[in-house]
């Protein structure tokens, strides 16, 4: 028993210095991105490893302040993760309430999307449907060819599915219809969970790249994810408007600008991450019971 | 496994819609009219499927033909599966296949079991604080973009990036082309794939190990079983079957590696290396306007992966894991 129980408290020291390590491996990049941002020119360039900067500047910051290309693509996200979410929710909310009955046909509609899970139509048929429904070099094409996530929609229609009916009986005697009832009593009643859906949707919108690369061609509606990669990966020339250069005789090396757009598109995502992680578990458990 | 509690009768989803339907034609159509306003919340999102998820389905004749814009889908020329016999023929797409089931490959070996092994790793912590903390952390990498990530590694994987800097300091190495070099490109992509999606991972099978009986622990205790044996004996049989289903789930798209990430890394010297079957038909079919045969692959990719699905839950049923659906 002794002998056990000394080498279960070597596990759990082992385990909890294993894992701060791991934690420490995840965030060593946001604090280098952090430090990094923050960091003048002579210490980014000249120091062999920049830890701690030692003055701390907002040079970076100013510059793509300063940057009307880079100001306009957050706009543009903010636009696009706003009416998109509310489009996806409405949406969504609608077909899951609909499904949550037992309507004439709701089987059928459910194996429509359910099928979308194990066969996909491809890139291309659909790059050509977004074409020929008018939408090329829209922000809706960012928004309508992925409104409702069938996984979403699913989990929804479970979570309708178990409203208990009691609430919506004094509404049916008053002679309410089903639109009245899904108005006025069901969403309502949803908040929290409608909530967290939306939340799940705005943070997809808020990171799509893929979309705009597709089927956005005027850069002046690329996201802010486009221009990201522009700066960063592709290491072009990007933000060199004048705007961005006012008041720069040298403009600060490419890395640090980099790293503060990188943070200032990172911190909605870091303000919403609490309310998500307390929806998330759930939703990823629902998830994974069989129809 | 299940956690929704079975529905009871007094839910909505049991309500009766309002009068009983009577049988027949009229009955049905009668039965339609008393259920309009649903099928009013119904149509966006019909349509919605209809018109971006299967209308593209069937768009996917293009495949058999010599597709042209300006011809339209009625009157190019029908050609039969010649597409589909360049699929075979064509050594770049021979290629890229294989490039697409090594990663595929590499990422189930060595990606998949991280969040296995870290699973348990939380499952072990005594104190629920440490464990919140760590979850907390782990979790946040799953919602960043991949141009994100991918932004952050370029930073700091260049030539003069912080990685080679501390190589140099402490090993005196040369600095190592980590972007350019198509040895990395693989490895790379493995790792990113672990530091963003092994902390989510962890979830389903949290969940699952929350499930076990506490008191198989302490029975186990009491014979004098040590932790590790308790985790051996205990903890690793019950998560079997939870790895099973997502292992089955996982080759069901082996042919999925994620198109943004690839897309991201893809450099002219890591093409080669790297191309794989999403990224390959954007290439051939967006930039090259070669339609009809970047569909074929497309639809050569999507029926794989349909077959495979069907086919790894029915063997799963076959051995008593219980299918996926």
């Amino acid at each position: 028993m002794l002998h056990n129980s000394k080498r279960d408290k070597v596990l759990d020291i082992v385990n909890f210095l294993l894992l701060a390590l791991i934690a420490l491996t995840m965030l060593f990049p946001f604090y280098y991105m952090f430090v990094v941002s923050f960091a003048t020119y002579d210490d980014f360039v000249k120091s062999e490893i920049l830890l701690w900067p030692k003055t701390w500047v907002l040079d970076a910051y100013q510059y793509i302040i300063g940057s009307k290309e880079f100001v306009r693509s957050v706009g543009v996200t903010i636009y696009v993760t706003v009416v998109g979410t509310v489009v996806s929710l409405l949406l969504t909310a609608m077909m899951a309430y609909a499904l949550s009955r037992k309507i004439l046909g709701q089987k059928v509609f459910m194996f429509m999307v359910l099928f979308t899970f194990v066969f996909s139509a491809g890139m291309i048929p659909s790059y050509m449907i977004v074409q020929a429904t008018g939408l090329m070099d829209s922000l809706w094409a960012l928004i309508i060819p992925g409104a409702i996530s069938s996984f979403n929609m699913i989990v929804m229609k479970e979570f309708f599915a178990n409203v208990p009916y009691d609430l919506t009986e004094a509404a049916i005697i008053d002679g309410a219809n089903d639109l009245h009832i899904f108005a006025r009593i069901i969403l309502p009643l949803s908040k929290p969970a409608l909530a967290a859906f939306g939340l799940f949707y705005a943070v997809g919108l808020w990171n799509s790249y893929f979309t705009s690369l597709l089927y956005l061609n005027n850069p002046a509606k690329w996201t802010v994810q486009v221009i990201l990669r522009q700066m960063i990966i592709l290491n072009q020339g990007s933000l060199v408007d004048a705007g961005a250069q006012a008041g720069f005789t040298n403009p600060p090396p490419a890395e640090t600008i980099g790293m503060a757009a990188v943070l200032v598109a990172t911190i909605p995502i870091l303000i919403v991450y609490p309310f998500l992680q307390k929806h998330f578990a759930k939703g990823v458990m629902l998830g994974s019971v069989k129809e | 496994m299940s956690v929704v509690k079975p529905m009871d009768s007094k839910t909505l989803a049991n309500r009766p819609l309002r009068p009983k339907a009577s049988k027949g034609k009229n009955g049905l159509l009668k039965r339609m009219w008393t259920e309009r306003y649903l099928y009013l919340l119904l149509l966006p999102g019909l349509a919605f499927f209809i018109i971006y998820r299967y209308v593209p389905m069937a768009g996917n004749i293009i495949a058999f033909q010599d597709y042209s814009p300006f011809q339209g889908f009625l009157h190019s020329d029908w050609v039969g599966l010649k597409h589909f016999k360049t699929i075979f023929e064509d050594r770049e797409v021979v290629r890229v296949l294989w490039n697409t089931l090594y990663l595929s490959f590499l990422q189930i070996l060595f990606a998949f079991p991280v969040s296995i092994i870290l699973a348990l790793m939380l499952n072990e912590v005594r104190s629920s604080l440490y464990k919140r903390v760590i979850q907390s952390i782990v979790y946040l990498p799953h919602f960043l973009s991949w141009v994100i990530i991918i932004g952050i590694s370029t930073v700091l994987l260049k030539s003069n990036g912080i990685i080679n800097k501390l190589l140099g300091a402490v090993f005196h190495m040369q600095p190592i082309a980590f972007l350019q070099d198509p040895h990395w490109f693989m490895p790379l992509v493995v790792l990113e794939v672990i530091w963003k999606e092994s902390g989510w991972g962890t979830i389903i099978f949290l969940a699952a190990l929350s499930g076990i009986n506490p008191s198989l622990y302490e029975a186990a205790a009491v014979d004098g079983a040590s932790r590790l044996r308790q985790i051996w004996h205990i903890t690793l049989p019950a998560l079997k079957s939870t790895i099973f289903i997502l292992l089955i789930l996982r080759l069901g798209s082996v042919l999925d590696v994620g198109f943004e990430q690839i897309y991201l890394m893809l450099t002219p010297f890591t093409m080669e290396v790297g191309n794989v079957l999403d990224t390959f038909v954007y290439f051939k079919g967006i930039q090259d306007s070669d339609f009809s045969f970047a569909t074929a692959v497309g639809l050569f990719k999507s029926v794989v992966g349909l077959i495979l699905i069907v086919g790894a839950n029915r063997l799963s049923k076959r051995f008593g894991g219980g299918g996926i659906y």
